[in-house]
């Protein structure tokens, strides 16, 4: 228990605090653009364990794709969407209560997988773990990973593509 | 317990130091903004406090820190109020990695640069906090240009930074600049400097790309709601992300802090000032781009080309390694 009163505990605890609580907020608030800046707030928590992992680069990385990217581009998929000020119709149960289940059961079975897997720090593993060793990584040992990320966001800008092609229609006059 | 002791006075020491630099080089930066647009324009400028109107901002300043602080009724409260901090902060951040000397920083982290980059598209989230918090269509629409207007200047901006890190083969701002002993980047990479500094220039949102404060068109833009020392923040965070954007530039192009004769930290203000005064020379140079224009410049003819840069480099290098 003492240990989560050092230095390193409590900026463990700050991190994990900002992380779920960002959460919650990106779940649970009634604005829209409270969940974003919940979602963003969580997500710099998670840049935040990534950088008690001591993974700088992994954790710049997170904030600037998702925070300064992801997050942004939701915002503008909301500022296009339909108006804020109108007022949101109230929760169903049946909704809440499916969204809850489902997220309940990936939360098992990742709480499961995690416990089965046989974790090795990566200390043991290796001791260069530096931005070239990663690249490196990704281009053999990960590259279908890598590659199969690539094509997801390919057919993701073909698919942008192909909705936007018509244009917005010019006015008939 | 000495190293935490060592440590914490280093970190609070910097933070004063920080602080101070932002301070004074806002107070400079506005008085040099009116004097140089009053020249561009045929005036003097400020002239009646202190030499050449130099105290001019001190008044200015003085007089904001006096005003009340209106908040209007139907805003966001709590948005409203987070967002000059959420504006503020990642401009202190920047300055964790910025080297103004071989010996004069607060940490040579070796991811610095992505640091600065990561950091700075919180502003996006700032403006966009704020605009959408004031309940002010003006200040929405402002918000809303400038997400757009950010999000199509990030892609050039870091891919030509790319550029140049693949050329020093690191993210640190110290490997960079000492990669440029003989030759500055600048010679090396003309192109990506250009283009850079366009896109700085955008990221800033400072004329000819001041379209989500166009004062013309939107009242003040995202800001329109803030008074007093609230909007005080807005203006000093956007006046320290020239200096970032500037110091950056030089970290890239310019060489850092080398140059003969003089101390280091001197060369690397007097590169940093220069380059913000070449920004301040265009705002009064140019006119404002319209929006379409703007945009279509960034994703027809800035992306292209920056991708064509860098992969031309990767490919020189390539040929010479």
């Amino acid at each position: 228990m003492s240990e989560l009163f050092s230095l390193a505990g409590l900026s463990f605890l700050l991190v994990v605090g900002m992380t779920l609580g960002g959460a919650f907020i990106a779940v649970g608030a009634r604005n829209i653009f409270h969940n974003v800046l919940g979602l963003a707030l969580s997500l710099f928590g998670v840049a935040g364990i990534f950088l008690y992992l001591n993974s700088p680069f992994l954790a710049m990385m997170e904030i600037l794709i998702y925070v300064g990217a992801i997050c942004i581009a939701i915002c503008f998929a909301i500022m296009l969407s339909e108006p804020l000020y109108r007022p949101r119709p109230p929760r169903k149960p049946i909704k809440l209560l499916g969204a809850a289940v489902g997220a309940g059961l990936v939360f098992v079975v990742f709480a499961a997988l995690v416990k089965k897997t046989a974790w090795v720090p990566a200390a043991m593993r290796s001791d260069d773990w530096s931005v070239t060793t990663i690249g490196h990584y990704l281009l053999t040992r990960y590259a279908l990973i890598f590659e199969a990320i690539s094509l997801i966001l390919l057919v993701a800008m073909l698919g942008a593509i192909v909705n936007a092609k018509n244009g917005r229609g010019r006015e008939e006059s | 317990m000495q190293f935490l002791l060592a440590e914490g006075a280093r970190l609070g020491l910097s933070l004063i130091g920080v602080i101070s630099l932002v301070a004074v080089n806002a107070l400079f930066l506005i008085w040099m903004e009116r004097k140089v647009s009053a020249h561009i324009q045929l005036r003097p400028g400020p002239m009646e406090v202190g030499f050449h109107g130099a105290l001019q901002t001190i008044a200015d300043a003085l007089k904001l820190i006096g005003k009340e602080l209106i908040t209007p009724e139907d805003v966001d409260k709590l948005i409203y109020l987070l967002a000059p901090i959420v504006m503020f902060l990642p401009v202190l951040v920047s300055f964790l990695v910025i080297p103004f000397s071989p010996t004069l920083l607060i940490r040579d982290l070796n991811v610095g640069v992505l640091l600065i980059f990561a950091f700075s598209t919180l502003t996006v989230l700032a403006i966009l906090m704020a605009g959408w918090a004031s309940n002010n269509k003006y200040a929405l629409l402002g918000a809303i240009r400038s997400v757009a207007q950010n999000v199509a200047y990030e892609i050039p901006l870091l891919l030509t930074a790319m550029s140049i890190i693949i050329m020093a083969g690191s993210f640190q701002p110290s490997v960079i600049v000492a990669q440029q002993g003989l030759v500055w980047n600048i010679f090396v990479q003309p192109l990506a400097f250009i283009l850079f500094i366009i896109c700085g220039t955008a990221e800033t949102n400072r004329a000819p790309f001041d379209i989500p404060e166009a004062e013309s068109e939107l009242v003040a833009g995202f800001h329109t709601e803030y008074s007093g020392m609230r909007f005080a923040i807005f203006f000093l965070a956007e006046y320290t992300n020239m200096f970032i954007v500037s110091a950056v530039a030089t970290i890239f192009f310019l060489g850092g802090w080398q140059g003969p004769f003089l101390p280091p930290v001197v060369w690397f203000l007097l590169k940093v000032y220069a380059l913000i005064f070449l920004m301040m020379w265009f705002r009064w140079t140019f006119p404002r781009l319209r929006f379409d224009q703007l945009i279509t410049f960034a994703w027809k003819i800035l992306i292209p080309l920056s991708l064509v840069n860098l992969i031309v480099t990767a490919f020189v290098l390539k040929l010479v390694r």
